[in-house]
């Protein structure tokens, strides 16, 4: 298969999964949270960069580090969780500057996707499908959890286990995010579709396909218009996904 | 005597502060129970501790396989979510068959199905969420300020609805209140609460009594925001 299409098959599935992921984070006010992770991530990016694995391996235990250092943090100081995510992901960043080679700088703050190999291309594939299954499963009670948790305990639905595992879905998209867009940008391929899609739904079912649709989308978008303009391709999805939001704030209902 | 719920020296301590103290009651089947207090009387702390959603002291026991549905007093979020009536109920598993029923029951055509939660009245939006509480086939109701923020004519429908369900289905209904009118009109008991019991009786002894011009007499000392989330 050609490395184009490579790019383009993870940049998609990457993509729809951010989006139809994000469409969970944006009742609960957290659609902002997958950037500091993606920043975190700078490190483990840098040490796949400087030892040559992939780099979404690098990313994703530096992703569940800072949210475990977060919630032990808040736990000790009581101090709001925003505050800490501030001193973990801006040291995390930090970190990563210490020994990133300058020339691999690009490829970690705004993404390689146009380099992926092969197998981590399959990784990246299945991974997705996967996280696009669970989604799919826990959607219905972590919508239910969004809306009240008083209504989901009532419903005798165990918070603690749904929030973990959409934590750690989280962290996965994060870590397979900076692969696109990098350490910079992950927290738009999970905000931008979703509020695209938010804008033009009518209904629950409709905003689900619609993130995926428009996540998928501009992941294409930007891979194809990276062959046209010798661009980077991760801000080139950013950009074209800010570019379907803007189209939808005109046929907003 | 049938007993579907009791109740007995009930402690809610949350971030330090005594909500409730040293509460004791019975709730009988097919009653319709209210609690009526000030603002920050712990009345709807109360509703989350016989759901077990605060850790409390004290017993709080059910009758034997009582299913409990609950209606909250606000969804505040649930404007987040673009979400339409037949997806709610979607997520309480229940089928359109059963979908269909409700809305009968509660005065409601099929065409609301096709709406966005966020479209609708407070009336609808009231009796929706009495719907998806009876989605699960409860023996109990608990009821949060079934009134608050609803226009008047919604009021009489979700009035009108109450009293149906009372007698149709042999519910037995806890709600919580700050209106006298509504415990005058369907409560059989009502419990007057501000952290501690103050009374307990039935509406007609109520009326007499000197602890209701006690109850909303007295400032309550320590006003607490209970409602974070609706």
């Amino acid at each position: 298969m050609s490395q184009f299409l490579l790019s383009l098959l993870s940049g998609v599935f990457i993509g729809g999964a951010a989006g139809f992921l994000g469409t969970l984070m944006l009742p609960k006010r957290m659609s902002l949270v997958a950037g500091p992770l993606g920043h975190l991530a700078l490190p483990g990016i840098a040490l796949a960069l400087v030892y040559g694995f992939d780099i979404s391996l690098g990313a994703f235990p530096f992703v569940i580090l800072g949210i475990f250092l977060i919630w032990l943090f808040e736990r000790r100081t009581r101090l709001p969780a925003e505050a800490l995510t501030a001193v973990v992901f801006a040291t995390g960043v930090a970190v990563a500057f210490f020994f990133l080679p300058i020339e691999e700088a690009e490829a970690a703050l705004v993404g390689d996707i146009l380099n992926i190999k092969l197998n981590d291309a399959v990784f990246s594939v299945a991974l997705c499908t996967l996280i696009l299954l669970i989604v799919e499963k826990i959607y219905s009670k972590m919508t239910l959890i969004n809306i009240s948790e008083d209504l989901a305990k009532s419903q005798k639905i165990n918070l603690g286990k749904y929030n973990l595992v959409y934590l750690l879905l989280i962290a996965l998209i994060v870590a397979l995010g900076v692969k696109v867009v990098g350490g910079l940008l992950t927290a738009a391929i999970v905000a931008i579709p979703t509020v695209t899609s938010r804008n033009l739904a009518k209904n629950l079912s409709q905003y689900k396909l619609l993130a995926l649709v428009f996540g998928s989308l501009s992941s294409a978008s930007g891979i194809l218009l990276s062959q046209l303009t010798l661009l980077p391709p991760g801000p080139l999805i950013i950009v074209s996904s800010a570019f379907l939001f803007v189209v939808s704030t005109v046929f907003k209902r | 005597m049938d007993f579907i719920l009791r109740v007995e020296n009930l402690n809610v301590r949350l971030d330090g502060e005594d909500v409730l103290v040293d509460l004791s009651f019975d709730v009988r089947k097919g009653e319709v129970l209210a609690i009526l207090g000030p603002n920050g009387a712990g009345k709807t702390t109360l509703l989350k501790a016989l759901l077990g959603n605060v850790p409390y002291k004290g017993v709080v026991e059910w009758g034997e396989e009582v299913r409990v549905g609950y209606v909250p007093q606000r969804l505040p979020f649930i404007k987040d979510v673009p979400l339409s009536v037949k997806e709610f109920f979607k997520l309480e598993n229940a089928s359109e068959n059963e979908t269909r029923g409700i809305l009968e029951s509660i005065g409601l055509g099929e065409e609301i199905l096709g709406k966005r939660i966020g479209d609708l009245s407070s009336g609808q939006f009231q009796r929706i969420l009495i719907g998806w509480a009876l989605a699960s086939d409860p023996d109990v109701l608990l009821f949060d300020e079934p009134l608050a923020g609803i226009d008047i004519g919604g009021q009489e429908s979700v009035y009108i609805l109450l009293e149906r369900l009372k007698g149709e289905k042999n519910l037995t209904i806890l709600f919580v209140t700050h209106e006298l009118s509504v415990v005058y009109r369907l409560a059989d008991r009502v419990l007057c609460l501000n952290r501690k019991m103050l009374c307990k009786g039935t509406p007609k002894e109520m009326l007499t009594s000197e602890a209701i011009s006690e109850l909303y007499a007295s400032p309550v000392r320590f006003y607490q925001h209970e409602h974070e989330e609706g």
